[in-house]
Formats: structure tokens, C-alpha cells, sequence
């Protein structure tokens, strides 16, 4: 069964139009890559996704329940990792994540800010403030506020952006976790080997559509590079 | 397309509380977020602060005053000062917000986003009473007059309601443009005029002595106003935050 179901989705700002009637699906459990150069619309897909955004038109179901009208569910099942790391700089590790807890009304609190803060490498930097922290570090706790309630989908929005070789690397680590425990994850990006590397598949996004979509052995690493610019330069 | 799979993961289930309990909850949570975080930084309400004791200072040495006089401009002044620094505090609490993407992170929980607002609002309330607390003796100090009247305080409580009311609304308005700094005064003096004209005519009334019959007039139209500007901030918020 698709967890997320997208028909003939368009998006404009104002009259410039970004989604032109695109077509997306993605089966629970499953990993798909994001691909498409700058401007393609990405971010805005994800944030329509995320509820942050309301569509011009078409239909969208996550989990079965329909954006915008069932949003508050939506928003319930979804965790969102951005470029942003949406965290309080001057609240520490441990506050963020006790702050965001409380909002989604989570029980067992402590309990649970202490198993995501260990999933993440940073409960000895629990009391630390953020403000303090890299940008790698960062990053990992904003995976950790988006994991905090155990959503069934994941959006990370180019998460890898500005790590270093060794935070990008944890990264992928704690990306293959959250998929292994079974949560469909669409994840942005603009590195196509990687995307290659840990999706299931990988979806092209050119001019306000789905151009190309590959899985499994179409996941060449050797041929994904150059389908990627023929798509997007044509 | 599918069925809903209404499936929620296990923590979503046993989420806690009605309704009722979830807004309360948010309201808390963001107030309690606001206030740890300014207790931690002190970047509010020091620049609130300092804005404030400037602008009765200058008031102060610019306005050579004799006693009668003192008491016909002391309401001017004063909600002149808090009008200012409160426009401070508001683009401020909400520029925190938008800096880091967090506002995006509050809209992201599966909350009433109106107790985002209710929270935010009060978060900016207890700032602006702060500095209301400090101005008021320092005032008193200044110009030589006893500002310590029942009646004029419950003005005060009244006047800032109203104002951190459609302030937080408009400021979450303002947040989205980049020129957010000039737009809230632009955008929140026009709309926040009738509570400014109330606050000043009732502070007025109580410091030179005025009966209750004047008074009430100017107390029930900030009431008034104060209804009006929240329930219309509880219905439009979710739509101002929207893209």
C-alpha cells in the first residue's frame, strides 16, 4: 500500500508555476532519493509534503490521510530533517528535545530524550546549548527532534548540506538506521552517488515533474550521472 | 488512492490528553521555551530595557515640567515608551523564530497552531510587563510622580494585552519579509491606534483624578478591543503562518 500518494500536484507563486501537475508515489518502508538541480522544486515538494505549504492544486494522501484538509494528522506520523536544523540555539540539546516532546504530548519524556540523544552519539553533550555546537552536531540533534515521536515518514531536505566528509558519513549511518527500522523516507539531494548509495530509488525532479524514476539495478553508479544530466539538461 | 492506513506509530498513540489538555499543553510549551530561552540569553528584554529608560530619559530632560503639566503628559509618555519597546520585543521574539527555521519547526507539530499563538503572545506579555515593572518606579523617580495607582495599572494590564494581542499577529505577519524591522510599525501603529488612544485617555483620567463615569468609557473600550484583537488573532493565525 502507498504511504504517500501524490496526483497532478502544481504549485505557483504568484503566476510562476514550480510543481507542474507531478505524479509521485512511495510504498511503506520504502527510501527514495530526490534528485534535481537547483530551482527544480525540491524544497517546495517537501515542504507541501510537510504541510508547510499549501498546493495550488492536485491531490496528495500520506498514511491515507489528505493534505491540506487532514494536515494536524499528517503532521503527527511526519518527522522533517532540513538545511535548517530548526533547533533553539540558546536551549541546550536535552531543552530542544524536552521542548519539542512536549508539543507532540509525548509520554515517558525523559525516557525517550534519552534513547534519541544515544541513537544520535550526543547524550554527553545533553546539557550543552546548541548555539555552541557544529554544524555536524547540529544536524545529528535535529535528526533527533525529528525521530522523537517515531514517525512513520521521514523528509530530510539535502540534510548532508555544509558536513564535513566525517559528520556527512554519521549521517548516512543514522539515515540506513531510520530506514532499517522500517520508516518510508524521501530524502532531497544534490550528491548523486550517494542518493544512489542508500535509496531504494531515486526520482529525478526536472521542470516541475518526476522526469526519470530508477531502482535497483538502474542504480548504476556508473550510468546514474550521466542519465541525471540528460534528464535535467534536455 | 488508498484507504486512510491510519496506523500511527505507538508513541503517537499514547500521546496524552483531549483536546482541551494538547492547546494548554502547547501554550505552555512555548512559553516555557521563550522564557528559558530569554532567562539564558537576556537579548530581549535588555534591548526592550534600555530602549525604554532611554526614551524616558530623553522625555525627561527634553520636557522641563511643572507639576500640572506632569500629570497631563505622563500617560503620553509612558505608553509612548511602552508602544516603542514593545515593537522591539515583538519583531525580536519572532525574528528568534525565523532566524533558525524553528518557526517551521513549531508549524511541523501536530498542534492547534493558535495555541502557538497564544503562547508566543504571553511569552511577549510577561516581557513587556517586565519592562513596564522597571520603567514605571524609574518614571516615578524621574518625575517626581506616584504612578502606583490601582486603576492606572490595571490600564497598563489592559493596554498591553491588546497590544501584544494583535502585535504577536502581526509580527508573525511581518517575520516573512525581509524588510521585517520596518514593516511591524508600519503594519501594527495603524491597527493598534484605538488601544494607544484608550490606554492614554484612561492612564490620563486615573493620574489627574478623573471620575470613574469618564473613565469607564475608555476601560470598556479597551476590554473591548482586547476581545476583539485576540479572537480575531485565534481565528487568523494559522493562515498568517501558512505559505
Amino acid at each position: 500500500m502507498a504511504m504517500i500518494e501524490v496526483r497532478r500536484l502544481v504549485k505557483r507563486f504568484g503566476l510562476k508555476p514550480v510543481l507542474r501537475g507531478l505524479d509521485f508515489s512511495v510504498e511503506a518502508g520504502e527510501f527514495v532519493a530526490l534528485l534535481g538541480p537547483n530551482g527544480a522544486g525540491k524544497t517546495t515538494f517537501l515542504r507541501i509534503l510537510a504541510s508547510l505549504s499549501r498546493p495550488t492544486l492536485g491531490e496528495i494522501r500520506i498514511a491515507g490521510f489528505s493534505l491540506p484538509a487532514q494536515a494536524p494528522s499528517v503532521r503527527g506520523i511526519l518527522g522533517v530533517v532540513s538545511h535548517q536544523p530548526l533547533l533553539y540555539g540558546d536551549l541546550s540539546a536535552e531543552e530542544n528535545l524536552r521542548f519539542y516532546g512536549m508539543m507532540y504530548g509525548l509520554p515517558d519524556l525523559k525516557r525517550r530524550v534519552d534513547e534519541v540523544l544515544e541513537l544520535v552519539g550526543l547524550r554527553a553533550r545533553r546539557r550543552d546549548l546548541v548555539r555552541q555546537f557544529s554544524r555536524g552536531m547540529q544536524q545529528r540533534l535535529a535528526i533527533a527532534r525529528a525521530i522523537l515521536h517515531d514517525p512513520q515518514v521521514m523528509l530530510f531536505d539535502e540534510p548532508h548540506t555544509g558536513l564535513d566528509q566525517e559528520a556527512a558519513a554519521m549521517l548516512d549511518g543514522i539515515l540506513q538506521e531510520v530506514a532499517a527500522r522500517g520508516r518510508t523516507v524521501v530524502m532531497s539531494s544534490h550528491d548523486i552517488l550517494r542518493a544512489a548509495r542508500l535509496a531504494s530509488r531515486v526520482d529525478i525532479l526536472s521542470k516541475g515533474v518526476i522526469a526519470l524514476s530508477l531502482k535497483g539495478e538502474e542504480l548504476d553508479p556508473d550510468t546514474l550521472p550521466r542519465r541525471y544530466r540528460e534528464v535535467t539538461r534536455g | 488512492m488508498a484507504e486512510p492506513l491510519a496506523r500511527p506509530s505507538d508513541l503517537a498513540v499514547r500521546r496524552k490528553g483531549g483536546a482541551l489538555r494538547s492547546f494548554l499543553r502547547t501554550i505552555w510549551a512555548v512559553l516555557w521555551k521563550d522564557l528559558a530561552a530569554e532567562l539564558r540569553s537576556r537579548e530581549l528584554l535588555s534591548a526592550m530595557l534600555v530602549f525604554a529608560l532611554l526614551v524616558i530619559l530623553i522625555f525627561n530632560f527634553a520636557l522641563e515640567l511643572d507639576v500640572r503639566t506632569r500629570g497631563t503628559i505622563t500617560a503620553g509618555v509612558l505608553w509612548v515608551t511602552f508602544s516603542f519597546a514593545g515593537t522591539l520585543g515583538l519583531n525580536r521574539s519572532m525574528a528568534v523564530e525565523k532566524d533558525r527555521g524553528c518557526l517551521d519547526g513549531l508549524l511541523l507539530a501536530p498542534v492547534d497552531r493558535s495555541a502557538i499563538y497564544f503562547g508566543k503572545a504571553l511569552g511577549n506579555l510577561v516581557f513587556m510587563l517586565v519592562v513596564e515593572a522597571i520603567v514605571l518606579p524609574t518614571y516615578s523617580a524621574l518625575y517626581n510622580i506616584n504612578l502606583f495607582v490601582p486603576g492606572l495599572l490595571l490600564v497598563i494590564l489592559l493596554g498591553s494585552i491588546g497590544y501584544v494581542a494583535v502585535g504577536t499577529l502581526l509580527a508573525s505577519m511581518a517575520v516573512q519579509a525581509r524588510t521585517r524591522d520596518v514593516l511591524l510599525p508600519i503594519l501594527l501603529f495603524p491597527v493598534v491606534l484605538p488601544v494607544l488612544i484608550s490606554a492614554v485617555k484612561a492612564s490620563s483620567g486615573f493620574l489627574q483624578g478623573a471620575g470613574w463615569a469618564e473613565i469607564s468609557t475608555w476601560i470598556n473600550m479597551l476590554v473591548a478591543y482586547d476581545v476583539i484583537f485576540i479572537a480575531l488573532s485565534y481565528m487568523v493565525f494559522d493562515y498568517v503562518v501558512e505559505e
